[in-house]
């Protein structure tokens, strides 16, 4: 158990050595000056060198490389100068808003989706099943923004029920909190709920075909007992899979979102530093996010070992 | 020895699989999903075809005087030789007075060129890099490194990163997109490729000498054909929404560009006194997307059973 | 007639209808038979004869595309086809129980064993949790697994396949239902688990007076198990019988032409060793996996250790093993599909087991090899004709030369030389088999290999092969080695016979020498577990 655990952390250390050269590569890839383009539009040429020297933009790549990942393994992610912040205090700012979005939308969604998927697949070409299914079509091929503007206007113009955007920290009015929160809950859940359901669905259906379902229905035992105990078990490792993978639209989502329910949060962010050119805010970012990501899937893979005695090594 | 069980299944279901091979690409035309999606596509296509022909404007003129009109209203424009025409305006105007049925009607060629754009560049590419993948042994680690870096950065954020570095343009929004979608084409062909390769029938075709680019283009690439087909669907429809996406948030293609994102974007400051000008594209959108999804779903259940199973 | 004596099981006028579109209309035509108590009834058939559709229909496991149409299932005198769902769920188990052909994928794989037989006891006992404990550690120990009580923890990917068979019986059996259906239980098992898991229902049947229906396409196993034998062909019965009037004095054309097919365990006689020239020669052959990792020993399989075989000219050697016994692994290390790890592999006088791929590639003509699975032995995009002058043309025949050398080689293998613009999928399973012969031969080879070749194909088309093989061997005097696990092919058509067990050799002589006194110990058991050996199927003449 450990060995597999272990195996997999050292698994995961090529992924991200990737993910930290190609953050990397991103700023030298830009046309122009790195410092210049680091510094923003209105910087001085002394600020502009005084940023050169302490990236050692002078030095050989490796150099400047070796210099950027220990800056950040030490947790020094840069300053931003259009924010004129770290960008470290920047993401501890912000970073609340998402968290709140992606936690209510991952409870959401997998609350809703899983059990939909699995009566979807139990009911197989019924009606229930075909509207489940229709369901996920829409959500594949509806943007969350125009998802999000049509809640709004049902919800929050012409019904009056919630508010139409901003953002109350968790602290300060949790009700509040809440009533700002269900709107782009909703809005980021559709897409994922489509996912989830369509992969229960279909795993349940493909397991449900398992010569040990036949075994267990010779055994005499009943249809929701075969489907519970027999076929969601075996089926959980690619929903699982799934919700991993579904992280990444999570994120995604969260930047179209946030924007569309002005929430202060890191998508926001990440759009802002876009349209400034903040290169130092945008890198740490991506790379954050991806590390969050890779970590997400991680421990799926660890909890496979829970639901699959096979996966041991 | 592989008696099947059901033995009478086995037969019948290679019976139909008898009647199936040669007519595989027919009996795809004949799914109902298929039809109908591919009918709506064929739709949108012939209205970004004939964008000009449908009553429509310069979608990027723009007239002070006539800014903000809600659906229907009946506008003066002054074209070029100074003459005054009335006309409808169907879907309104936007805050800069530019017509926005024009704009959603063009707007049709800009999105269904970048999800074409996207789904064959992101082919090409994936299948050359896959099949050096699944063949030069010693490459396979190196290039699956990378791919599985690159996918491990949530697409959306690739793509604005990319289109941070080189600011928006339609070119830079097309390769912004493919390049989170490579790995996934990559990883479809590697994975064919090295599941063909210990089939019977390509080692029976090693042991009767056949060079490996016979080999390759003779008895493997054959068999990703109809998955990339597929896959290539599901990836038009997803770039679609990713350049919406991406214009909407205003770092897409550049905004006097009419695309379904940009009218949005446009539209969104004054959401809650004039919603048409996001619920016009938005439906437009929205059916796209539905459509060619709807086609893939077809496609993936006639062309490619198995994927079915694996969403 | 007295009570004990009532059959368990009366199948009266079943017909089961298929779905339209399919080859035929019924999956079961009107078949009636009995299963008396304390019986074994054997229902056998080549694939296609709805032997398991029948078994399916008594537990009412049936799929949904397929209807019982007419006719009765009684057991114990209460019908079947009419009860309802919840009534067939509480006979399953405890009344009807049903083994299955594939104890590797029958049992759940995230449930210990002593979990999944609890089940059965939970849902149809009121016993306590101790009390049902006590009833499945006993059951596992009358079944014959060793450490019961390790083995009520064990998750199925833990125990071999035939332990797992014993935990599907002990399943099966723990409720003492009257009957037991099993479903080709023994195929997927090597020839001496498939001894012990035969002897053990015998014996559980027998002490519990269990009537047993057993579908079975081997007969083999039919004459080592059955009182009674139904025979099936197109879903209908054909002839039905004691088992030693079935086998020794079938009455129905059908039955005398199967049973004419099963080949016989005693080798024929082959004449003194003909001095050819030796086609292929092995020394000291080995092909070892390991398997690198990071943090674990690197784990090594010795797949085959220090093989040496010879083949001469007109020659047939034979490698007998269970699975995993590396027989195949030697086939591909000489057909060079797999480099071998060690020794060398002398093909006339050319060493081919080190020669670099670039070289290879003149050699490759000269060995040609026949796989099992003639449905993806081809490439199904291809016609056939394409798919025979493929090799060929490889090396520089015409295209013209090469199709006029197909036609002949489609006369040779029997089928119709017009079909060579055919797809594959337009032909059996034993049509394919013949036209990856007639590819093989397009190639003109000095050495056939026939990799489990026949072992896919229903008996009666496999006899039809067999002659084919070595009626070319003969004419063409082609060496040819033959990978069987099935030591009833082996003796008809292997002049030599090499005995394989965990990659090594540890037989090797005429198969006369080595079927008629086998000296080693593994070969002794491997020919006492092959099934019905004590019986000689006779050759009826069929008209």
């Amino acid at each position: 158990m450990l060995d597999f655990i272990a195996r997999r952390l050292v698994a995961i250390i090529p992924v991200l050595t990737v993910v930290a050269v190609l953050v990397f590569l991103m700023l030298r890839l830009t046309p122009g000056d790195p410092a210049a383009v680091i510094a923003g539009d209105n910087a001085t040429s002394d600020q502009i060198n005084d940023i050169r020297e302490k990236l050692g933009l002078n030095e050989p790549i490796w150099t400047q490389f070796a210099i950027w990942i220990g800056n950040i393994l030490q947790g020094n992610f840069g300053e931003s100068f259009f924010f004129k912040k770290t960008v470290a205090e920047l993401i501890a700012q912000r970073i609340e808003p998402t968290l709140a979005l992606a936690m209510c939308t991952l409870i959401f969604a997998v609350c809703v989706s899983v059990p939909l998927g699995v009566l979807a697949a139990y009911r197989q070409g019924s009606v229930l099943d075909r509207i489940v299914m229709a369901f996920c079509v829409m959500g594949f091929s509806v943007p969350g923004f125009v998802i999000g503007y049509c809640l709004i206007y049902v919800f929050a113009i012409e019904l009056g029920w919630l508010p139409v955007q901003g953002y109350i920290r968790i602290g300060v009015n949790f009700w509040q909190f809440l009533e700002r929160m269900v709107l782009p809950s909703l809005t980021l859940s559709v897409g994922f709920i489509a996912l989830i359901s369509r992969i229960t669905r279909a795993s349940v259906l493909e397991v449900l075909n398992e010569d040990y379902i036949r075994t267990a229905r010779a055994k005499g035992l009943s249809s929701r007992v075969v489907l519970m105990r027999h076929a969601l078990r075996n089926a959980a490792v690619p929903i699982l899979t799934v919700i991993g993978l579904g992280v990444a639209i999570l994120i995604g989502g969260a930047v179209v979102t946030e924007s569309v329910f002005g929430l202060p949060g890191l998508g926001r962010l990440t759009v802002e530093a876009v349209l400034s050119r903040d290169f130092p805010t945008i890198q740490t970012v991506i790379l954050m996010f991806s590390v969050v990501y890779v970590v997400v899937n991680l421990l799926i893979d660890i909890s496979y070992t829970v639901f699959d005695p096979r996966i041991r090594y | 020895m592989t008696v099947a069980t059901e033995d009478l299944v086995d037969s019948a279901s290679i019976a139909a699989a008898s009647t199936k091979r040669k007519s595989l690409w027919l009996l795809a035309l004949r799914n109902p999903n298929v039809i109908i999606g591919g009918s709506i596509l064929l739709i949108m296509l012939a209205i970004a075809a004939l964008a000009p022909f449908l009553g429509t404007v310069d979608p990027t003129r723009i007239d002070p005087a006539s800014r903000n009109k809600k659906p229907g209203t009946e506008i003066t424009m002054r074209l070029d030789d100074g003459q005054a025409v009335k006309r409808v305006a169907l879907m309104g105007t936007d805050s800069l007075g530019r017509d926005v049925y024009s704009r959603v009607i063009y707007g049709t060629r800009v999105s269904l060129a970048v999800g074409a754009a996207v789904a064959i560049i992101a082919i090409a590419i994936g299948v050359v890099i896959g099949l050096v993948s699944g063949y030069i042994r010693w490459l396979d680690g190196i290039i699956m490194r990378i791919m599985d870096g690159l996918m491990a950065i949530p697409g959306i954020l690739l793509a604005i990163a990319m289109v941070s570095i080189w600011r928006a343009g339609l070119i830079t929004v097309i390769f912004a997109i493919v390049v989170p979608d490579v790995p996934r084409v990559v990883r479809l062909v590697r994975s064919i490729v090295l599941t063909v390769r210990e089939e019977p029938y390509v080692e029976g075709a090693i042991s009767v000498g056949t060079p490996t680019w016979v080999l390759m283009f003779r008895h493997i690439l054959p068999n990703t054909v109809a998955p990339l087909i597929v896959q290539g669907t599901f990836l038009a429809a997803s770039a679609i929404l990713v350049e919406a996406a991406l214009s909407f948030l205003g770092i897409g293609i550049p905004p006097e560009i009419p695309s379904w994102g940009n009218i949005m974007a446009e539209g969104r400051t004054l959401f809650r006194v004039f919603p048409h000008n996001i619920f016009y594209p938005g439906i437009f959108l929205a059916f796209t997307v539905l459509a060619i999804n709807i086609m893939g779903d077809g496609l993936r259940d006639t062309l490619d059973p198995k994927m079915s199973k694996k969403v | 007639m007295s009570e004990a004596k009532k059959p368990v099981l009366e199948v009266r006028n079943l017909s089961v209808t298929l779905p339209k579109g399919a080859d035929r209309e019924f999956a079961v035509d009107k078949v009636s038979f009995t299963v008396n108590p304390g019986e074994i009834v054997c229902l056998v058939g080549e694939s296609g004869s709805g032997k398991s559709v029948i078994a399916f229909t008594v537990m009412g496991l049936l799929a949904k595309a397929l209807k019982p149409s007419s006719g009765e299932i009684l057991l114990q005198g209460e019908n079947i086809l009419a009860a309802s769902e919840g009534r067939l769920r509480e006979l399953r188990c405890t009344r009807m129980s049903m083994i299955f052909q594939e104890p590797m994928t029958a049992l759940n794989p995230v449930m210990t064993c002593g979990e999944q037989i609890d089940e059965v006891l939970n849902t149809h006992t009121s016993l306590d949790a101790a009390q049902r404990k006590a009833k499945i550690i006993a059951i596992l120990d009358r079944v014959k697994l060793p450490e019961p009580e390790r083995i009520y923890a064990s998750y199925p990917h833990q125990l071999s396949g035939g332990q797992r068979q014993r935990i599907m019986i002990a399943m099966a059996l723990v409720l003492d239902p009257v009957l037991l259906i099993a479903d080709e239980p023994t195929t997927a098992l090597d020839v001496t688990t498939q001894a012990e898991i035969l002897k053990l229902i015998a014996e559980l049947q027998a002490t519990e007076g269990t009537g047993v229906l057993f579908i079975t396409h081997d007969f083999g196993v039919v004459a080592e198990i059955a009182h009674r034998v139904a025979v099936l062909r197109w879903g209908g019965l054909v002839e039905m019988g004691p088992t030693e009037q079935i086998l020794s004095r079938p009455e129905h054309a059908y039955t005398k032409m199967l049973i004419s097919s099963v080949p016989s365990i005693h080798p024929v006689h082959r004449g003194a060793r003909k001095e050819g020239i030796t086609v292929l020669r092995t020394e000291k052959l080995g092909k070892v996996y390991s398997g690198k990792s990071f943090f674990q020993k690197a784990r090594v399989v010795k797949a085959a250790v220090d093989v040496d075989l010879d083949i001469r000219k007109g020659e047939t050697l034979g490698i007998v093993g269970e699975s995993g016994s590396g027989k195949s692994t030697v086939a591909r290390c000489i057909a060079r599909l797999i480099d071998p790890t060690d020794g060398k592999v002398f093909l006339g006088d050319t060493e081919i087991a080190t020669m670099p791929a670039g070289k290879l590639r003149p050699h490759r003509r000269k060995v040609q090899i026949v796989f099992q699975d003639p449905y993806r032995s081809m490439n199904p995009r291809i016609t056939v004709g394409e798919f025979i002058i493929e090799g060929p043309m490889n090396f520089g025949l015409k295209r013209d030369e090469a199709m006029a050398r197909a036609r002949k080689l489609m006369e040779t293998v029997r089928l119709d030389p017009n079909s060579l613009d055919r797809y594959p999928h337009q032909f059996s399973g034993g049509q394919r088999q013949r036209i990856c012969i007639a590819r093989a031969l397009a190639m003109e080879p000095e050495l056939l290999i026939a990799d489990e070749a026949v072992s896919a194909l229903d008996v009666s088309v496999q006899k039809q092969v067999l002659e084919l093989l070595d009626e070319i061997r003969q004419r063409l005097n082609l060496a040819v080695l033959f990978i069987t696990h099935d030591l009833r092919v082996a003796a008809q058509i292997c002049d030599y016979v090499a005995v394989m067990s965990k990659g090594r050799v540890v037989e090797y002589g005429s198969a006369e020498q080595v079927f008629g006194a086998p000296r080693d110990d593994y070969t002794k058991a491997l020919f006492a577990a092959a099934p019905g050996r004590h019986w000689e199927f006779g050759k009826f003449a069929t008209a």
